[in-house]
């Protein structure tokens, strides 16, 4: 591959993702004006991004090791779930708010390793073993909640997760720190180069040396430490915690994923890309309503973006390859 | 490489104390509140019907209660059977499988119950085993949603959801009447389900009346996640709203969420469905929600009532005509600080 070509493509697909960004932030302006462009709004685009937001960054590196994870959502909910129980909520009171985030953040990461154990060690298919995550937390959710909405009670928690730090609510803090996060150790790590190179090519990494078990294990507790901190957003966003919330939002995820540049396929990854694909379906959800539109024609133009986007990816895969040769 | 060991080593120590974190919290799945609260009981009446009469043995049937409302249907049956020594409510575990839903009532054909009370997941897919059961002599009390042929069902009990929607739509009316410029927002349930283009359908009318229109309107899914992103969305895109209108209580707490993190209160909020929450927050008079319109979670409790007088063959007190009614449909009633005492005991619990 030429330098110049292997500098060009990620830099035309991010340039995509751009311009589409962009062209929805022209139309946004375009149709509601001031109401889009004003600082109150992109602060509620960048809010109602962060749950998916950092799931997603989570699920770029299980992408990109060439696995897949279908249980976010549903472990969201049960995270919400574990973290809001009455139990939760009287040691909160009498230890500290750190409790519910602590208690959702475990139960996120102990699931993802659950995950993590069924493919690495019981060589189950990643599609398999997190369905069969997804069906089991869901339930298990159901079951500790009583199928009732959990309305958190926890002033100090709020006081934490609902403040506006230079006027930027926390929940959004807590966005851009996990990217950077998931960008530094994707991109400066060894750990980054570790899961390129399992998805790229498992075998070659394991002859490198590469303990892809162990690799594998920690790739889904990171996802699921992900759905965990997606969950301690949602309970500060919604004031409760609920079996149904993350419903299908590992499907928002995957896409914002897949959108962003991330190979289905594994081998290559961007956080980068997957944050502008974030930012692509929250800010046109928001175009939509600010418009007052129906939310079916919203769910065809979100159908629409994701054809899109992978056809324009693949036209620049095949650019790469034509210029290479 | 000792390095490298080092690490594996810290690494694995991480994971044990994930996994020592993960049994401290296990402990933490209990719901158990510290003082035990009364359950909420139904307004009672006794009326010379109510003496008891032949046993009965009446089959139930109810989708899964994954919701607050749906939970208190079941709760509110089971709390009606309660009060009649010669009733057997025999309760078939909540399914949104409509395959198992059918089961059940042919387990209860065969069993040679008195009578059902069904509140089928689906109406249509119900109807065919609703028939069957009315064939083997079985009345069939039909609850919330309709069969579709008027020969499944003996009697049935329906909420009002156009009702709900007028009931909404004239409150506001009689709030902002005067203002035809005022700002109107709807937040709905689950778009393509026929409940909800009822109630939008109502509250249209109903604001029509008066002048006012629906100038923003967004759909929920009748999940806390869902309310709480649609409003976020919604204040956003209006900068000044007078009235909201919610069409459902289990979502309401995650619009109430949404309206918090905004700072926002320059309009009111009516609810709608009817849970001890939104009542609470009525009660509240710094909160913005000012109403809420009940659609009754006692519905099937109704239908109980009715099975039980069909199966033993008495009347409805206080009609002049002989046999229950074939059709009911509850009153959607608008619930504010003034009469919200009056319908608190029957709230549920989202």
């Amino acid at each position: 591959m030429s330098q110049r070509s292997a500098l060009m493509g990620p830099a035309l697909r991010m340039g995509g993702l751009v311009l589409a960004l962009i062209l929805l932030i022209v139309v946004g302006v375009a149709t509601a004006g001031e109401r889009f462009w004003s600082t109150g709004n992109l602060i509620t685009v960048l809010s109602l991004a962060a749950v998916t937001g950092v799931v997603s960054i989570g699920m770029t590196f299980v992408i990109t090791s060439g696995g897949i994870d279908l249980s976010v959502g549903a472990v969201v909910g049960l995270a919400s779930v574990w973290a809001s129980t009455l139990a939760t909520q009287y040691a909160a009171e009498d230890y500290g708010w750190w409790v519910i985030p602590v208690t959702a953040l475990a139960v996120g990461l102990v699931a993802g390793l659950i995950n993590g154990l069924l493919v690495a060690y019981g060589k189950m298919p990643a599609f398999m073993a997190t369905l069969a995550m997804l069906a089991a937390a869901r339930g298990l959710a159901e079951i500790i909640a009583g199928r009732q909405t959990q309305i958190v009670d926890v002033e100090p928690f709020f006081d934490v997760f609902q403040a506006r730090p230079l006027g930027v609510p926390t929940i959004v803090w807590i966005f851009v720190v996990v990217a950077a996060a998931g960008w530094f150790l994707l991109n400066r790590t060894t750990f980054g180069r570790r899961t390129v190179a399992v998805g790229g090519n498992p075998e070659a990494s394991r002859l490198a040396g590469i303990k892809i078990k162990r690799h594998t294990l920690y790739l889904y507790g990171l996802a699921g430490l992900t759905a965990g901190i997606g969950a301690v957003i949602l309970l500060a966003r919604t004031t409760a915690g609920s079996s149904t919330h993350g419903t299908l939002l590992e499907l928002d995820v995957i896409a914002a994923v897949v959108v962003g540049g991330t190979l289905l396929a594994g081998g290559r990854g961007t956080i980068t890309g997957t944050v502008l694909g974030v930012l692509i379906f929250s800010t046109l959800t928001n175009v939509f309503v600010l418009n007052n539109l129906d939310s079916s024609v919203q769910a065809i133009a979100k159908g629409a973006i994701i054809v899109g986007a992978v056809l324009l990816q693949q036209w620049f895969a095949s650019r790469e390859r034509v210029s290479t040769t | 490489m000792t390095s490298s060991i080092v690490r594996t080593r810290r690494v694995s120590g991480a994971v044990v104390a994930a996994a020592c974190a993960a049994l401290v919290v296990a402990g933490c799945t209990s719901n158990e509140p510290r003082e035990s609260e009364e359950t909420a009981t139904g307004p009672v009446t006794v009326t010379e019907n109510d003496e008891p009469g032949d046993e009965v043995v009446i089959g139930f049937s109810a989708p899964a209660a994954d919701h607050g409302w749906m939970g208190a249907i079941t709760s509110a049956a089971k709390a009606e059977a309660e009060k009649y020594e010669d009733v057997d409510l025999q309760v078939a575990e909540g399914t949104n499988d409509v395959n198992v839903q059918i089961s059940q009532i042919e387990g209860f054909i065969d069993q040679g119950v008195d009578a059902i009370v069904l509140l089928p997941f689906d109406g249509a897919a119900l109807t065919d085993v609703a028939l069957e059961a009315m064939e083997a002599g079985i009345p069939v009390i039909n609850v919330d949603r309709e069969f579709s042929s008027p020969f499944a069902a003996r009697a049935t009990v329906l909420g009002d959801n156009y009702g709900m929607g007028v009931s909404a739509g004239t409150y506001v009316c009689e709030q902002l009447g005067d203002n035809p410029d005022a700002v109107v927002a709807e937040i709905a349930g689950i778009d393509s389900l026929p409940l909800t283009q009822d109630r939008s359908k109502g509250f249209a009318d109903a604001l029509d009346d008066c002048g006012l229109d629906v100038d923003a309107r967004v759909a929920a899914e009748f999940t806390v996640e869902s309310g709480e992103e649609q409003t976020a969305n919604l204040l956003s895109a209006e900068p000044k709203i007078d009235a909201i209108w919610n069409h459902d209580d289990d979502q309401g707490i995650g619009v109430l969420a949404a309206i918090e993190n905004a700072g926002r209160d320059e309009f009111f909020l009516v609810g709608g469905a009817g849970s001890n929450n939104m009542m609470e927050e009525i009660q509240d008079p710094e909160s913005v929600v000012k109403a809420t319109v009940i659609y009754p979670s006692t519905q099937a409790a109704d239908g109980v009532k009715f099975a039980r007088l069909i199966a033993q063959n008495k009347n409805v007190s206080d009609l002049a005509s002989i046999g229950v009614p074939r059709t009911v449909q509850l009153f959607a009633p608008v619930v504010t600080a003034d009469n919200v005492e009056e319908y608190l005991p029957i709230g549920f619990d989202s």
